[in-house]
């Protein structure tokens, strides 16, 4: 579109084709996005008496996956990175893949605090986990 | 990905272009970007280190229930779906005035600029509405036998377990009353820490924002014969409205 070169190292403009029509369409795509999230936000908030420990990480999971969507959304078509050659596309995506260990190492490691703090390093029954069990450690020697 | 063919033969690396082919200006603003989300993403991981390693966390369909003039009215997620809203509004208009700039219309760049310049002030005072509210919330705690009315501080959360019926009968107060214990300290220094850091880039971004309708206005941009400086001063917007986006996820939805 652009008949003005910005610099000279620049050696051809990406087009940026598709006029105001793709950014109204993403706009659409995001509020849709939001709207999900927010509905099953509101479905944990409703039902967290009776929703069980996995519907409940699994459905946190899922607004975490579309939470990504709206970042690819964002970052691909508002930022234009997705016009850009595919040199520039890979140095800034790719060290960002570290953060997929990040999470996991990371949040493992909170809840390792967790479990040790609570068990005061394994040496006494975990008192938080007070389901059945309870009465039968009594009678343990542990 | 890239649509545009690249000319063949081209010696990308022979010196004189760019490999990349963005301008310096704009690969710098890139990484910028990626630095940046390394540190916004330091700060919520270790945020979700320090939640997984506690019993209790503050539950935020509990904290975040207001909504300004609707009184005690139990609305969660309300507020922060507006907030969400002013922001993802504000990166289109941000991408419509780029969009204005490759075509060389000055008064389009302008009016999507105010645009975004509203949306980055209305969320701004969203933000400031929130914290005002939760420093100056008044929530019963009970410390050491005692009920103190506490806000959100940094250095105190109200928003811990709450207390058994029997202990709230054993005081003598009705079983349907409100009492929490204190929850653990890092909520409050995590909640305002990351949003606020989140609010100075969105309030560094307004400023910048500014300064670039300025220089629209003063037609600097036409003399430079074109608009990059709106599509740098764009990409860190987008950034903005990228990181509300996971923190939005993290403290508010899950």
């Amino acid at each position: 579109m652009s008949a003005h070169t910005s610099s000279p190292e620049v050696t051809f403009q990406p087009e940026h084709s598709g006029g105001t029509k793709k950014i109204w369409k993403i706009f659409w795509v995001l509020s849709a996005l939001t709207i999900i999230e927010l509905a099953l936000g509101y479905f944990l908030y409703a039902k967290s008496e009776s929703l069980g420990y996995p519907a409940i990480i699994s459905t946190k999971i899922v607004i975490g996956l579309l939470t990504l969507a709206k970042a690819y959304y964002i970052v691909s078509v508002f930022m234009h990175l997705g016009d850009e050659v595919r040199n520039l596309i890979m140095t800034i995506v790719v060290p960002l893949i570290l953060f997929v260990w990040f999470i996991i190492a990371f949040l493992a490691d909170g809840e390792s605090w967790k479990n040790l703090r609570n068990t005061n390093a394994g040496s006494k029954p975990d008192a938080t986990k007070q389901v059945a069990p309870a009465a039968v450690n009594h009678g343990d020697k542990k | 990905m890239s649509t545009t063919t690249i000319p063949a033969g081209t010696k990308w690396w022979s010196g004189g272009k760019s490999p990349f082919n963005a301008s310096y200006g704009k690969v710098m603003m890139w990484y910028f970007l990626m630095s940046d989300a390394f540190t916004f993403g330091a700060f919520l991981i270790s945020y979700g280190t320090i939640r997984f390693s506690v019993n209790h966390w503050a539950d935020p369909n509990q904290v975040f229930n207001a909504f300004p003039f609707a009184g005690h009215a139990n609305l969660p997620l309300a507020f922060v779906s507006l907030m969400t809203f002013i922001l993802i509004f504000s990166s289109v208009t941000m991408v419509l005035a780029v969009h204005e700039g490759h075509k060389m219309n000055r008064k389009g760049v302008e009016k999507y600029m105010i645009l975004t310049i509203i949306g980055g002030i209305g969320f701004l005072s969203c933000q400031a509405w929130e914290w005002t509210h939760m420093i100056t919330g008044d929530h019963k705690v009970l410390v050491d036998g005692v009920i103190e009315e506490w806000g959100t501080t940094v250095t105190k959360n109200p928003w811990g377990p709450a207390v058994p019926v029997e202990t709230l009968t054993q005081m003598g107060l009705s079983a349907s009353e409100h009492i929490n214990t204190p929850g653990p300290i890092a909520f409050g220094g995590y909640f305002f820490g990351i949003t606020g850091f989140h609010g100075f880039h969105v309030f560094s971004g307004v400023i910048i924002n500014i300064i670039m309708y300025i220089k629209t206005k003063l037609g600097h941009f036409d003399q430079r014969g074109h608009y990059e400086m709106i599509e740098k001063a764009g990409l860190y917007w987008h950034f903005v409205d990228l990181v509300w986006v996971f923190v939005f996820l993290c403290f508010y939805l899950v």
